[in-house]
């Protein structure tokens, strides 16, 4: 293969990055760095130490870490017992988990909203054996819930793969050196697994932090996310000036996420899906 | 003081229905270098797994100094192993690596770095403390991994192929080290390996194993030039396998030509297996042999040539010898009486079955 014959072939690529990720990115902070009649300004990116608009942000922080531990807790011990399963049956589980991926995220949190109702499914349940209902929905919790439903699977496969590979004999060698189940797992298995739950913290944290879906659904109109705020100044404030310059800001903590996968997941392990 | 260390009685164990280990008895005594070797699925690993706890037969006991240890889990043994390919623990450093069985038992700071030195000395890896395990190559990874076992003090050291990832030259190195380790700690070694030459070098005793049965158990000399099956003899070394009849106590024919051997008690013509060594074959001229043939093949090997002659029943016997004798020579075999060994047929289909069909 000579190289200019390579080099063709990333031609679609590179149209592709510049089209959809490049300019779209440049017009972000065009807009964001400019006020409405095109002047240069600080303005809409300082906007964020607004009262409102930093409850917004803090509220989104504090849901999505709640989120990201809540999965991290469920997905680790499962990935483990995943991990124990001989191969077939273990990709099999693995399969189930994926499955409701493959169904629009919008239909599965709608599902949601229909079970949390207060007229429900869950609560008309809860009626007919006659205890009383439980109000979730509109609540951070409900929101909580959509978060830690959707993003599990992000965090359950990296897990997973980073475990799948580590080397029975690797676990063997622990347990015939005196280590007890609970030690192999926090010396061992919790160590070599770093980089797997690193980029399953960032892949349900990112779309967590920016999440405005969920929080519309479950969260009724009264909990306002970050992820709320700029979508509403696109659409009903018509302010893309302002919204631009909240999204660098949430852009920060993205890049933060994103260099941490770099620094720990040197070999890409964790991302292998 | 040669009471058996370890003792493995009436041991079954089956996966998903196949038979690995048949009603296996094994006793290994103590400070012996004991070695199980078979081909690739023999039931040697299992065993070694079985002893180091990683898996529990399906019946059977396992004896450990007298005490009863089947059902102990791995980390309450007092014995330690050596992993194929190494098993290091890739996130710590070499020295970590060696102490951490030492911490988990909780031994002092100044214990452990004594320990670490003298392993890491032992070894012939000083200095290697801060180094990672993915900067060491495959012939250091393994001489860390046995430092990691035997900082331990285990009495009995279970080693499962430790060498097979390694070239030849570091493999005879290390065989060398290993038999020298074993003699400075004094420490029994189980060694599993499906290279007879290992276990020939390194061993007291080779268990030869084959489906899941113990061949053959003796000193290297005893397996090699008295094997006491087909199998044994196919295996360790080349042979010449051959259909012959005893004709009566030290007489026995093959191709119809009658050999002096010393076996006896076999009855009177009865069919048997012969085994004769290559390099036990003396290629005479063509008169003074007890069989006539003539050179099909040659090859140099080095030390010796190697040769195929060909008996006019079509078999071609496999010769070594320092003498050459060109393609398409005509020649005698001769064989000294002590040097052919005869065996029993397999009695019955059970027994073949654990015969040279691998």
């Amino acid at each position: 293969m000579n190289k200019s014959k390579n080099q063709f072939l990333a031609f679609p690529y590179i149209i592709w990055m510049i089209g959809f990720t490049v300019i779209p990115l440049l017009m972000i902070f065009f807009y964001g760095l400019t006020d409405r009649s095109g002047n240069f300004t600080f303005t809409n990116v300082l906007a964020i130490l607004s009262a409102d608009h930093m409850k917004a942000l803090l509220l989104s922080l504090a849901l999505s870490t709640v989120s990201t531990l809540v999965c991290l807790l469920i997905a680790y011990p499962l990935a483990l017992i995943l991990r124990k399963r001989n191969i077939g049956t273990g990709s099999f589980v693995v399969f189930i988990f994926i499955l409701p991926m493959w169904m629009n995220f919008l239909l599965r949190t709608m599902a949601w909203q229909t079970l949390l109702e207060k007229n429900g499914v869950i609560n008309s349940l809860l009626s007919v054996l006659h205890l009383p209902p439980i109000s979730i929905i509109n609540t951070p919790g409900a929101i909580i819930l959509g978060m830690v439903y959707n993003f599990l699977p992000f965090m359950v496969l990296p897990i997973y793969n980073v475990l799948a590979k580590i080397d029975d004999n690797v676990i063997n060698a622990a347990r015939d050196l005196g280590a007890g189940s609970f030690q192999t797992i926090t010396k061992i298995l919790l160590p070599l697994s770093v980089p797997g739950i690193i980029s399953g913290v960032t892949m349900v944290f990112v779309p967590a932090l920016t999440t405005f879906v969920i929080s519309n659904l479950l969260g009724g109109s009264k909990i306002l996310l970050i992820g709320n705020v700029i979508e509403q100044e696109f659409t009903k404030g018509s302010n893309w000036n302002l919204g631009a310059g909240l999204s660098m800001v949430l852009m920060v903590f993205i890049l933060i996420s994103m260099t941490m996968i770099a620094k720990y997941d040197k070999n890409g392990e964790g991302t292998a899906f | 003081m040669t009471q058996p260390l370890i003792d493995l009685v009436n041991i079954s164990k089956s996966f998903d229905g196949d038979i690995v280990l048949d009603d296996l008895n094994l006793s290994v005594k103590e400070n012996s270098f004991v070695t199980l070797l078979g081909p690739s699925g023999c039931g040697k690993t299992t065993t070694l797994r079985i002893i180091g706890g990683f898996i529990s037969p399906d019946q059977g006991k396992v004896i450990f100094g007298g005490e009863d240890i089947t059902k102990m889990p791995p980390n309450k043994r007092q014995l330690n192993t050596v992993f194929q390919k190494y098993a290091l623990f890739t996130h710590m450093s070499i020295a970590d690596n060696i102490a951490f069985g030492l911490k988990i038992k909780g031994k002092s700071k100044g214990y452990i770095q004594d320990k670490i030195k003298y392993a890491l000395k032992l070894v012939n890896l000083d200095g290697f403390e801060n180094r990672s395990v993915d900067s060491l190559s495959g012939g250091q990874q393994q001489r860390i991994a046995i430092a990691r076992a035997i900082v331990n003090e285990p009495k009995l050291l279970l080693l499962d192929e430790p060498l097979g990832a390694l070239d030849l030259k570091l493999r005879q190195d290390m065989q060398y080290e290993l038999i020298r380790l074993k003699n400075e700690l004094g420490i029994t070694f189980v060694y599993v390996t499906h290279d007879q030459e290992e276990a020939l070098t390194m061993s007291d005793t080779i268990v030869v194993m084959n489906q899941g049965y113990i061949q053959q158990m003796g000193t290297p000399e005893q397996i090699y030039n008295e094997p006491e099956n087909a199998f044994v003899a196919d295996f360790i070394g080349e042979s010449n396998i051959v259909d012959g009849i005893m004709v009566r106590d030290e007489l026995v024919e093959i191709f119809g030509e009658k050999f002096v051997c010393v076996d006896k008690g076999f009855g009177n013509l009865t069919p048997v297996d012969v085994v004769i060594r290559p390099e036990d074959i003396d290629l005479v001229e063509p008169e003074a042999g007890t069989l006539k043939g003539i050179v099909t093949h040659l090859i140099f090997k080095g030390v010796h040539y190697e040769m195929e002659v060909t008996t006019p029943g079509g078999y071609e016997w496999l010769v070594h010898s320092t003498d050459m004798f060109p393609v398409g020579k005509e020649v005698g075999i001769h064989v000294d009486p002590f040097d052919i060994q005869i065996m029993n047929k397999p009695a019955s289909e059970d027994e073949e079955a654990v015969g040279v069909n691998e």
